[in-house]
């Protein structure tokens, strides 16, 4: 039936399973999309810190943090096979197809947990390491293995493992942690419900088909649709917060704003949606903004900072 | 000795992992490399 146990074999060796998964296979377990996110929110991080990173130094931090995220990807992909294979959005995915093995997902997944954390530690320093194992082992176990199946709030706790990169980034730089990085993690993880739950929503049946407890599920609609209002109103405020503290310019805090006004003008537009609506194109349209919004605050931090640096550095007014 | 027959697709599916991790490994190679010279002259410098 699957890939894997197609094979052409002589004499007792006829039960080896060879391989055909390709090396495309194995990066698709890396989650390459979240990667992307990971590797630009942890590169906001390392540029808002501040201090100087070698370039190159720099380069392989991104490299590390992109390829733990990748890691956890790969040991989410492992341990939710059964239920990737069920739902449409994930049954293409290298497991559930049936090109990669589930045991050969778990040993890429753990080699390159450990690989990315030594060389992280070894490299740039063992804090930002530490905080990228933590990263993995909450995605990995606390999200993946303990909250995805047992409670509607799972991406509400497990949304702190996508959010952790900048703070890493930030940490790469500076050896330390400071309230700075902590609004940048506040950022994505308060961004997260939202963006969430409008999937969620309208991806209800597929979680419901196999069990996973996702608040529209759960609580209904109606309530689904009042916690993204809020989450909406909070991610707005979290979004000015870098220029209230003092890190970031007006011209920045006031596009924070109007971002912040879209993202909660577009989460109304799904609390307005009807009961049952069966195409729901407000979820599917805040779905797409939420996306378009934290590249967007992410690019604005770091085009303000990098203004900012050019504007003292060749003596500013004068 | 009994010998496994691999089919062109284990075939071009192996050979695309060889060719992969190859250049990974050639990749880590020169970055550590690279990593060694900044560290060193990093070190120079202070």
């Amino acid at each position: 039936m699957t890939i894997i146990d197609h094979h052409e074999a002589n004499g007792p060796e006829a039960a080896v399973r060879l391989s055909e998964a390709s090396a495309r296979d194995f990066f698709e377990l890396l989650k390459p999309r979240v990667m992307s996110l990971v590797v630009f929110t942890a590169l906001a991080g390392m540029v808002l810190a501040p201090g100087h990173i070698h370039p190159f130094i720099g380069f392989i931090a991104i490299l590390c943090i992109a390829v733990g995220a990748g890691a956890s990807g790969a040991l989410n992909m492992w341990y939710d096979a059964d239920i990737d294979a069920v739902m449409t959005r994930t049954a293409s995915r290298p497991i559930p197809a049936g090109k990669i093995r589930p045991e050969e997902a778990l040993a890429f997944g753990l080699t390159l947990s450990a690989f990315s954390v030594c060389i992280l530690g070894v490299v740039v320093n063992w804090l930002s390491a530490g905080l990228l194992a933590f990263t993995i082992f909450f995605y990995a176990v606390v999200y993946t293995m303990w909250l995805k199946r047992s409670t509607p709030q799972n991406i509400v706790i497990g949304g702190a493992a996508g959010a952790f990169p900048p703070m890493i980034g930030w940490a790469c730089v500076t050896s330390g942690v400071a309230i700075e990085s902590i609004v940048l993690f506040l950022i994505t993880f308060l961004w997260t419900p939202s963006h969430f739950w409008a999937l969620a929503l309208f991806k209800m049946r597929d979680y419901g088909a196999v069990g996973v407890p996702m608040l529209p599920n759960v609580s209904g609609e109606a309530t689904t649709k009042n916690q993204i209002v809020i989450y909406a109103v909070l991610t707005a405020i979290i979004g000015v917060v870098p220029t209230t503290l003092g890190f970031s310019s007006a011209v920045y805090g006031a596009f924070a704003a109007a971002l912040g006004v879209g993202f909660i003008w577009y989460s109304v537009g799904v609390w307005r949606m009807p009961e049952g609506d069966e195409k729901m194109l407000p979820a599917k349209k805040l779905f797409a903004f939420s996306i378009l919004y934290l590249f967007a605050i992410f690019s604005a931090l770091m085009i303000d900072h990098l203004v900012a640096t050019l504007w003292l550095t060749t003596g500013g007014a004068a | 000795m009994d010998m496994i027959t691999l089919s062109e697709a284990q075939k071009k599916s192996r050979r695309g992992r060889n060719i992969a991790l190859g250049l990974v490994l050639f990749g880590l190679v020169a970055a550590f490399y690279v990593v060694t010279l900044v560290k060193f002259s990093n070190g120079m410098a202070n």
